[in-house]
């Protein structure tokens, strides 16, 4: 039996009327990393929220490491911080340098002393390549430099699980590069991953299964030379031959 | 003798100001982050209240107010408990905009490693907000001290009234003293913006106050990248 890290159950969610997600399924194993795509609006963001239970859901389950935290009575400040969330637009907090941003999760969350709480985000920031700037506010620092801060900022907190909602899409091209070899490597090392994104290269060469999305449904999943060349479905299909001609 | 009023006004501003954010901090959290039914039920309407009411009337009521129920308040004390909580509401309302100047994604990212949201408005939310709210604090640094002023009328020797004892005692040059207390006003009122600057640049943070600037800027990267 594989590792099961994360299991979605029958997740549903509405907002007003509006019927978002449509009961959605998912495993993830330990170490495993599913890219999740599909068209504008169809849940994708909506359903990582859920996961973190940022944005519960209406109906259905989530376990983590075979505990149910959809449970009543479950402390979801502690459920967070052992779900890493890096957001499209960073959301560094901007008061605070790159240090600081990594370490305040331990120091204020996790109760850790200052002094190994600075050794350890210093060691979250070498992973990201960003040693030198420590001491640099986000403002300081380039969109691809802030984003990879925001991953160490979730490293540090040596989560079960990352969540990725569209972390390069705010980014200009030419920095999208440093964010995804942060991300490929995290996904060698074993870390287990779900992540909301466009980028078709970065999928197939990272991703363990993609995980495609319309209308708040997984309409197909699969590994990603299976998906992007020979889909089942036809929506999947034309989708992917849409952003594939954007290339 | 002008300058122990002086030194009188400065107590009473600075006693006033205390008291005021005392009362403006939390106001001003509650306002943004409480029951609504709280802000609709309570806060907005003492907020209406103290805007209509002139700040020396209010000091009136205390203060006989006071000794009606049997309390001695001396004007010193019922001076700053009036415009102390008149500048609280007003400070409560610096406050609830600053917060709501800090963009959501910092509440969002606070709870995403796990803060509770008590945790996130004090680690992350508030050093921001206070940042933001410094250059309207020292406007309303200005308008207290200027206000202080009133305190004359309860009988404290401030500034005001050590300028016409001196001209009663002395005869004097009504305009010349008057003028003189005006130009004490005036120095307070300039070192103090002077020093809230200073305090400022001591906590500015690099682009932290260009923050919609960088924002717009981030926007225009999407656009162009789609
Ligand atoms: N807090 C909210 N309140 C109301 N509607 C919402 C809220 N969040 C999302 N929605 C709606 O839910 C739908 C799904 O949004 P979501 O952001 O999850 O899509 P997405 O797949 O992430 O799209 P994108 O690729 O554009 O990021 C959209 O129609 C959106 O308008
Ligand atoms: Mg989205």
């Amino acid at each position: 039996m594989t590792d099961l890290t994360l299991r979605l159950e029958g997740i549903c969610k509405s907002f007003g009327s509006l019927s978002v997600l449509k009961d959605v399924d998912l495993d993830v194993n330990k170490g495993e990393t599913k890219v999740l795509m599909g068209p504008s609006g169809t849940g994708k963001s909506t359903l990582l929220r859920c996961i973190n239970l940022l944005d519960p859901p209406d109906t259905g389950r989530i376990w983590l490491d075979g505990r149910e935290i959809t449970a009543k009575g479950i402390n979801v400040d502690e459920v967070r911080s052992s779900i890493g969330m890096v957001f499209q637009d960073f959301n560094l907090f901007t008061h605070l340098t790159a240090l600081d941003n990594v370490r305040i999760g331990l120091v204020r969350v996790k109760g850790v002393d200052k002094k190994t709480a600075t050794d350890m985000a210093m060691e979250e920031l070498r992973r990201v390549d960003l040693a030198e700037k420590a001491a640099s506010y986000p403002a300081q620092l380039s969109g691809g430099q802030q984003q990879r801060v925001s991953i160490a900022r979730a490293l540090a907190l040596k989560p079960r699980l990352i969540l990725f909602d569209e972390p390069t899409s705010a980014l200009d091209p030419e920095l999208t590069g440093e964010v995804l070899k942060v991300m490929s490597r995290l996904a060698e090392d074993g870390m287990t991953m779900v992540i909301a994104s466009h980028e078709i290269d970065f999928a197939r060469s990272a991703a363990d299964e993609i995980v495609f999305m319309a209308d708040g449904r997984i309409v197909e999943k699969g590994p990603p030379d299976v998906m992007f060349t020979s889909p089942q479905q036809v929506r999947t299909r034309d989708f992917f031959r849409r952003i594939g001609e954007r290339h | 003798m002008l300058l122990e009023g002086a030194a009188e006004t400065v107590r009473l501003t600075a006693l006033m100001l205390a008291l005021g954010a005392a009362v403006g901090l939390p106001f001003g959290v509650l306002h943004v982050y409480g029951p609504r039914i709280l802000r609709v039920a309570v806060l907005d309407p003492i907020v209406v209240f103290f805007r209509g009411i002139p700040s020396l009337v209010l000091m009136m009521i205390i203060y006989f107010g006071a000794s009606e129920i049997g309390l001695d308040l001396s004007g010193f004390i019922a001076s700053i408990l009036a415009i102390g909580v008149r500048s609280g509401i007003y400070q409560s309302q610096i406050v609830r905009g600053a917060i709501q100047s800090v963009g959501s994604g910092q509440m969002l990212a606070a709870r995403a490693i796990g803060m509770s949201k008590w945790r996130a408005i004090r680690f992350i939310v508030i050093p921001q907000a206070l940042r933001l709210a410094l250059p309207p604090w020292s406007n309303e640094y200005a308008g207290v001290l200027k206000e202080s002023s009133l305190a004359y009328a309860l009988g404290v020797t401030e500034l005001m009234r050590q300028g016409r004892y001196i001209v009663a005692r002395t005869f004097g040059n009504s305009l010349l003293v008057y003028t003189v207390c005006a130009a004490i006003y005036f120095v307070l009122v300039f070192l103090g913006i002077r020093l809230l600057r200073k305090v400022e640049q001591r906590f500015s943070v690099p682009g932290f106050d260009a923050a919609p600037q960088g924002r717009a800027f981030f926007g225009r990267d999407l656009e162009s990248s789609r």
